[in-house]
């Protein structure tokens, strides 16, 4: 077991998120930054699709009432296990009653704690990730909160895992291949796009990042029918402030979309604190799967 | 006539799309065409939008290159499901308390709040798609007189089970979420359950009605 002492403003359950379901309205949902839980699970012998917690905006502390490997991933956030540091990307042994400390961010924004064994919830449509829109899945489809206890898994303890990880680098540069309706902007707004700093904006959560900067012109206003959106994807509503749909995004959308966020740089982009500023660099089809496979090769299993 | 198109939404998602003169007919043959591709290996997800199909594939998966000649393939050889043989009926307790805004339609509509109910419950519908929420549905077929502007402002809590007009379209809640559509009543079915074999009461295809009761059985 483990217990929420204190928990960051937003502490959710995720895995890699629900598959499968959307054709029903049901959102991905799961990490925000996939590849740090799958670093982390696997630092502690889980399964990739093992649930661990996403902690945005700590400080947090959370006691772990058993013996048990942790790893903390993502964000570094100076965390502390009792008195002594501990690093990101690194396996920790943990002696039932220790408690870990995370204090603010100082680089990324979302800290993973993957524990052996991952945590144990139900499966709801496969997967123990928190909808905190539809509130189903993780505890209670909400945020953790004070006082919350979570159980865990039986452990494999496969220590043939690796004691630390290198984790991939954290940047402001996010590679995009242009949407269906890229060509229906005006031309000084395609070149706005990959030309100016977007800053990411404090109305920015889980479901979307609401981005600001110059605002983008629709030239031909066909009319749009919804159709399915995904995270990644980059609608740009009548403001002309592009928004970046992230994890728990909605089904369906109606908006113009001029680009989408490759899926290798989904998890970089998680990784941005409101307030901050982001790049579009451009990127083909091609590049963009060339790039996931990399990512694949790189720190699969 | 139809025009035909197939594009990339991201590098693992293309969309077949069918503009011009398009309705209920061409949307059959999208849900057909949606069973199809949910039954190929290496697909991850299948979504029908209006008169759209999405497919996204697992990354992982073998050779997709070919999905756009794939999808337009599929739509010359596609044909429309047959007619729904589902009826769903929603017992909806409108006005008071569970349907806040049904004077609201009314003064817009000009029409009286008998008039709004009895329009809304004589009508067909036909079940488009799903998104927004999970088992939230996109239905065709309301009386265009109950049209009513979305509000303004969007409530930040409506009740599940809220049956509402937002502009030429009428939908139900199926869990407690922020909304901007009038709330005109309310069902007490459960529109979505994770635990159930089919969690969405409503599919694409499905023909609902709205049978008026006078009080809700929760």
């Amino acid at each position: 077991m483990i217990s929420i002492l204190k928990p960051a403003v937003q502490t959710t359950i995720q895995d890699l998120g629900r598959r499968g379901f959307r054709h029903l309205g049901v959102g991905r949902c799961g990490a925000m930054d996939p590849l740090s839980l799958m670093l982390g699970n696997r630092l502690v012998g889980n399964d990739e699709e093992a649930a661990g917690l996403e902690l945005c905006m700590p400080p947090a502390r959370i006691r772990m009432d058993v013996e048990c490997a942790i790893a903390l991933t993502g964000a570094d956030c100076s965390a502390r296990l009792d008195d002594t540091p501990v690093d990101v990307g690194r396996r920790v042994i943990v002696q039932a009653g220790q408690t870990l400390q995370l204090s603010v961010a100082r680089v990324g924004f979302r800290a993973y704690l993957c524990i052996s064994g991952g945590v144990d919830v139900p499966q709801v449509l496969g997967s123990r990730s928190t909808d905190l829109q539809a509130r189903m899945g993780g505890l209670e489809g909400r945020l953790l909160r004070r006082g919350d206890v979570l159980k865990l898994l039986p452990s494999k303890m496969s220590y043939r895992a690796p004691e630390g990880l290198s984790l991939p680098q954290i940047g402001s540069t996010i590679r995009v291949i242009p949407g269906p309706e890229f060509a229906s902007f005006a031309p000084e707004s395609r070149d706005t796009l990959y030309k100016t700093p977007w800053k990411v904006t404090m109305q920015s959560n889980r479901m979307g990042y609401r981005l600001e900067g110059p605002a983008l012109v629709i030239q031909d206003t066909q009319e749009m029918r919804s159709r399915a959106v995904f995270p990644g994807v980059i609608q740009v509503p009548p403001s002309g402030l592009p928004i970046v749909l992230m994890a728990d995004a909605q089904a369906t959308g109606g908006y113009p979309t001029i680009a989408s966020v490759v899926a290798a740089d989904q998890w970089r982009l998680a990784q941005i604190a409101p307030g901050s500023w982001i790049h579009f660099e451009p990127c083909t089809r091609a590049a963009a799967l060339l790039a996931l496979q990399e990512q694949t090769d790189l720190y699969a299993h | 006539m139809n025009a035909v198109r197939a594009y990339w939404l991201s590098e693992t998602a293309a969309v077949l799309d069918i503009s011009g003169d398009t309705g209920v007919e061409s949307q059959r043959r999208i849900w057909s065409l949606a069973d199809q591709f949910r039954a190929r290996a290496g697909v991850r997800e299948v979504v029908p939008g209006m008169n759209n199909l999405t497919v996204e594939m697992d990354p992982a998966a073998l050779q997709f290159d070919n999905l756009l000649d794939v999808l337009q393939a599929g739509w010359g050889a596609s044909n429309a499901a047959p007619a729904a043989s589902r009826r769903i009926e929603i017992p909806v307790h409108y006005g008071g308390p569970d349907g806040i805004d049904l004077d609201e339609v009314a003064r817009h509509t000009g029409l009286s709040r008998e008039q709004v109910i009895t329009l809304h419950s004589a009508g067909e519908y036909t079940v488009y798609f799903l998104g927004f929420l999970p088992g939230f549905a996109y239905l065709g077929g309301m009386d265009q007189r109950l049209t009513t502007p979305r509000r303004s402002e969007p409530r930040l809590s409506v009740p599940a089970g809220s049956v509402a007009i937002g502009g030429e379209q009428t939908g139900i809640y199926p869990s407690v979420s922020p909304g901007g559509w009038h709330l005109i009543g309310r069902t007490s079915l459960t529109l979505f359950d994770p635990a159930r074999d089919h969690p969405s009461l409503l599919m694409p295809g499905d023909t609902v009605r709205f049978m008026r009761v006078e009080e809700r059985h929760d």
